[in-house]
């Protein structure tokens, strides 16, 4: 049975979905996404599917699910690389995936989480401002 | 050897008053385009038409069937595809090919002994079915044009351009009916993926109105855009329309609306941690 690989980028957990995401694929991901976080104590997952062409409401169920898990094991997930007709056609389900941080690509989802962790560490209150603040030093 | 029938009798005629029926001809025609198309290119279509109705007529048919006829419809269709992109009227492009019977009258003067009545009946029917295959060639012609134009416009009509690093809008002009809106909503959202830009502006300060289906257009793009990771900044509502949509009770619920371009771009700007800020030296 295959798996999708967990690659370790620092306290970022990256999963790159290359192959069509079955249900049984999705609920391994799940499993191994939970165990891999906190053996590595990971602060934040990045989920790739740039090379989705579908995602059914039981795979964003599923995505749902593992940012839920995630998120209780203190690790944010950031769903990066959704094609516009994935979009479109979720849109179209009514499906909008709540709960489930976005990001165009894994460079501005990278950020996005090193802007969430730094917001947590200094300012837990006062997100938006620190986000700003962060992402303007850092151009 | 061809038998000798009204067709081919015509076709003795019209080579023998060529130059007067032409003349004539390019006379009637050129006064109803009142200039409006070059004298030579007038006389090369309409000599064009003449040698493809004399070799027509020749092969002793006045029927459009067969290589004779389909030369002359390939004639017939040049000429009203030529008429209908100058924006000649049906009735000028018509005019153009009935004017050779008024032409053939002219110049024999009615006379029996040249052409009789049953010939002339004959190219008169001939005649009417050539002006027949004009006007459908122009209609064709025409509705080619305008579902060319009408793709061309859609294509015109949604421009994503890029306000600044990181930050696309779309200034949507006309009625947005749902063709237009997934046109839009597609090329924004393409644009997105391809510029990696997380901000993009929807700019409807050019659009008349909003019905509850154009909002849910709107509103979706704004979600799909969300889904993505990208955020959507709403500008330009009028107040009517907002009038509207609160009457509606249209929820746009979390997303953000700015009252015009330019604050959606300082907001967007804030947003992704650039800041603006006036010098006090003034411009030269």
């Amino acid at each position: 049975m295959d798996r999708v690989p967990i690659l370790v980028l620092g306290d970022v957990l990256l999963v790159s979905i290359q192959i069509d995401l079955e249900d049984q694929l999705a609920l391994h991901l799940q499993e191994d996404l939970a165990e891999k976080i906190s053996a590595s104590s990971a602060h934040g997952v990045i989920i790739d599917i740039t090379a989705l062409d579908i995602v059914d409401s039981f795979v964003g169920r599923t995505l749902a699910t593992i940012a839920a898990v995630s998120k209780v094991l203190d690790a944010e997930t950031v769903l990066v690389g959704m094609r516009p007709a994935v979009a479109i056609t979720l849109v179209e389900l009514g499906l909008t995936l709540r709960g489930i941080r976005t990001a165009l690509n894994v460079e501005h989802g990278l950020r996005l989480l090193r802007d969430l962790r730094a917001a947590d560490e200094f300012e837990p209150d006062d997100e938006d401002e620190v986000t700003a603040d962060d992402s303007a030093a850092s151009r | 050897m061809v038998e000798e029938n009204s067709a081919t009798r015509l076709a003795t005629v019209l080579a023998e008053h060529q130059g007067p029926i032409l003349e004539h001809w390019n006379d009637t025609v050129g006064a109803t385009l009142r200039g409006r198309l070059t004298k030579s290119e007038l006389k090369r279509q309409i000599s064009d038409l003449y040698a493809g109705l004399r070799s027509t007529l020749e092969s002793g048919s006045t029927s459009l069937d067969g290589p004779r006829g389909a030369e002359l419809l390939a004639l017939l269709n040049e000429l009203s595809g030529s008429r209908a992109r100058h924006s000649f009227s049906v009735s000028e492009t018509a005019i153009s090919i009935f004017a050779v019977k008024d032409a053939l009258n002219a110049v024999t003067g009615g006379d029996d002994k040249i052409v009789s009545k049953a010939d002339f009946a004959e190219f008169s029917s001939f005649i009417d079915k050539l002006g027949l295959r004009t006007v459908e060639a122009y209609v064709t012609a025409r509705e080619t044009i305008i579902t060319e134009q009408s793709e061309q416009l859609l294509e015109l009509s949604t421009p994503v351009v890029k306000l600044w690093d990181g930050v696309v809008a779309v200034p949507i002009i006309g009625t947005l009916d749902s063709a237009r809106s997934q046109v839009v909503m597609e090329r924004l959202l393409q644009t997105l993926v391809d510029t990696g830009s997380p901000y993009a502006i929807l700019d409807i300060t050019g659009v008349p109105a909003v019905d509850t289906q154009v909002a849910q257009h709107i509103l979706k793009t704004v979600v799909a855009a969300q889904l993505m990771g990208a955020q959507c900044i709403i500008s330009g509502i009028r107040p009517q329309i907002a009038q509207t949509i609160v009457a509606l009770g249209i929820e746009f619920g979390e997303i953000v609306t700015k009252a015009n371009l330019a604050d959606a771009l300082q907001y967007a700007l804030r947003a992704s941690g650039v800041e603006v800020r006036r010098t006090t030296k003034s411009v030269r």
